[in-house]
């Protein structure tokens, strides 16, 4: 694992545009993360003086400020963080609850499976969006749940993954000998199977993140996620797209963010896939 | 003496769309104490799936009927924390091929002290001690250093020495090898089989050998059973069944083997046919087609494996099932 460890990362470093978007990616969360510091301005403050401003470096306001005086670098930064935040908490979310059932109907197999199976194929006929919608009524709207009710839908796919590959390793003579050694399903599973399977579940994680900041964005333009004072990517380019002919910069400061964002994870994800692939050596 | 492992009228069959498959047909057979029991036929004679249905490993799609005890109590249809109990403490399996039978992403030590953790209570730290001093009894050079490696770092006769110490390390009553020198190359097999002779007197165990080949387990075993088509067709002392083999079959196979002495043979000798389909329903004895004895009674009537006519002076070890038995 160590030596798999170390050759993933040096065939990482190898690869120009994954090292870029990672570097992109890491300036992006620092800058989330700690931006705000080096910023005056406060993301709820409102400036009258500065309403609907256009961007200005020598200004108080570097990328100008809404329809409300508010200072949209400030606003961006939040945005980029809760769309962050949700990225990674859901994506946590789906690969826990994704890996687990997986992992269990791919090794118990036979009825089990089946009855599994069938129950992620009747949730994925859902429309992923009503039972959003559905889940975000009933309980209220809150982030947590928010979070919760993405990474809780997100991880379908993810099962599938892991399910084909426990079945893939679970014929495998290891298997058997864990078997023979008197090992417990419980404990084969947790030990010997997922360990075993970690590797492309990691990509698909990476993957995972920019398609659930992408579907949050989405339900946030909706209407249907963040709500204000707070932002999100999202709900600062449905702002925007209502202001888009006379201020157009309220709409392409979040877009370029969350853009350039969803940019950087997908080639890094891609990068981590050809460094992680064994089939490519 | 009670047999540690006694198999009564064992027969596995397996289950397909259109009919069914028998891997092995009532075969009884026990295993005493600190002996070694050698089990040689060739491949899909069942010699496997026996063991398989002992240690609850069958496939889905099979089923068991007869007895299998250890220790006196049955492990056939034992619910799993009852087999988990014996497996790899009392009862352990070595496997064919030490390139799979790690675990690849755990480190030899972590995989080796899982089995003390799990079996005999012990803690991380001690089970890591005895893991290593049982590194240093099957020979492992180094064995400090091997414990940090992973398995893919390890030569296969170096794994398969890993897969036998793992085997031991619950001091079992019983081993069972399966085919434990196959996947390794010639010089490294005699190792391994000085090896397990070694650990023989050493632990005292007793090891039941799964092999096709006569050569392997001639200086190891004290009893050989000879298989063909799921039944054992010949039991006997090693020694005699190589001095005198019984059944056509063992003979035809003993002449297979080539010699180091004597002259030169222009081609191998083969044993003509092929043997039958493990869904055929035999009237007769299986072996009759290739058989250069076989009259019409084989064909019709299967001979049961019965005490050899001699049974009382070679100490009644000596089981044949044959109409017309080779004399001695």
């Amino acid at each position: 694992m160590n030596s798999l460890v170390a050759d993933a990362a040096r065939r990482l470093r190898s690869n120009p545009g994954a090292v870029c978007a990672l570097f992109v990616t890491a300036g992006l969360v620092a800058l989330a993360l700690f931006g705000p510091g080096f910023n005056p301005n406060g993301s709820e403050t409102l400036d009258w003086l500065h309403v609907a401003s256009q961007p200005a470096l020598q200004s108080a306001h570097w990328f100008g400020t809404d329809r409300l005086g508010r200072d949209l670098f400030a606003r961006t930064l939040e945005g980029t963080r809760v769309s962050l935040a949700v990225g990674v908490v859901a994506s946590a979310v789906s690969l826990s609850v994704g890996i687990s059932y997986g992992a269990v109907a791919g090794y118990v197999g036979g009825r089990t499976d089946h009855v599994m199976m069938r129950i992620i194929e009747i949730l994925s006929g859902l429309p992923l969006i009503f039972f959003v919608i559905f889940l975000t009524v009933i309980f209220g709207r809150s982030e947590s749940l928010l979070f919760l009710s993405i990474g809780a839908v997100g991880w379908l796919t993810m099962a599938r993954i892991v399910r084909g590959q426990t079945m893939s390793i679970r014929g495998r003579e290891f298997i058997e000998a864990a078997v023979a050694s008197g090992a417990g399903t419980a404990r084969i599973i947790a030990k010997h199977v997922i360990p075993n399977i970690i590797g492309p579940v990691i990509v698909y994680a990476t993957l995972t993140v920019p398609q659930i900041i992408m579907f949050e964005s989405f339900l946030s333009f909706l209407g249907l996620g963040i709500q204000e004072p707070h932002a999100s990517l999202g709900t600062l380019i449905a702002e925007g797209a209502g202001e888009m002919e006379a201020a157009p910069w309220i709409l392409l400061v979040p877009g370029g963010f969350l853009a350039v964002l969803l940019l950087a994870l997908n080639i890094f994800g891609d990068g981590l896939r050809d460094a992680l692939d064994v089939k490519e050596r | 003496m009670a047999p540690i492992l006694s198999i009564a009228d064992l027969t596995v069959s397996f289950s397909q769309p259109d009919r069914s498959i028998f891997a092995v047909r009532q075969v009884s057979l026990a295993v005493a104490a600190r002996e070694c029991v050698a089990i040689v036929g060739e491949s899909g004679s069942g010699k496997t799936q026996i063991f398989m249905a002992a240690m609850g490993l069958l496939a889905g799609n099979a089923a068991a009927q007869g007895s299998v005890r250890f220790e006196g109590s049955e492990t056939l249809g034992a619910p799993a924390p009852r087999l988990n109990r014996i497996r790899g403490s009392k009862l352990t399996m070595v496997f064919q091929d030490p390139m799979t039978s790690l675990t690849p992403h755990l480190k030899i030590g972590i995989q080796l002290a899982e089995v003390l953790v799990c079996h005999a209570g012990k803690s991380w730290s001690e089970a890591r001690i005895d893991a290593r001093r049982m590194l240093e009894r099957v020979r492992v050079p180094d064995p400090a250093r091997r414990l940090n490696q992973y398995p893919h770092e390890l030569s296969g006769g170096l794994r398969q020495r890993v897969t036998i110490g793992m085997s031991l390390l619950c001091e079992p009553l019983l081993v069972i090898a399966d085919e434990p020198t196959t996947a390794l190359d010639v010089t490294v097999q005699a190792q391994i089989i000085d090896l397990l002779r070694a650990m023989r007197e050493e632990v005292g165990m007793a090891l039941v050998l799964i092999s096709h080949d006569l050569g392997v387990v001639a200086g190891l075993a004290d009893r050989i059973l000879v298989m063909y088509a799921g039944r054992i067709v010949e039991s006997a002392d090693s020694a005699e069944l190589f001095r005198d083999p019984r059944h056509p079959y063992t003979a035809a196979l003993l002449k297979c083997i080539p010699s180091l002495s004597g002259p030169r043979l222009e081609r191998l000798p083969t044993l003509p046919g092929q043997p039958p389909q493990p869904s055929d329903l035999l009237d007769g004895c299986a072996f009759a087609p290739r058989c250069p004895r076989a009259a019409e009674r084989c064909r019709v009537e299967r001979p049961l494996l019965r005490d050899a006519g001699d049974a009382i002076e070679n100490g009644g070890a000596r089981r044949v099932a044959c109409h017309f038995p080779l004399s001695p």
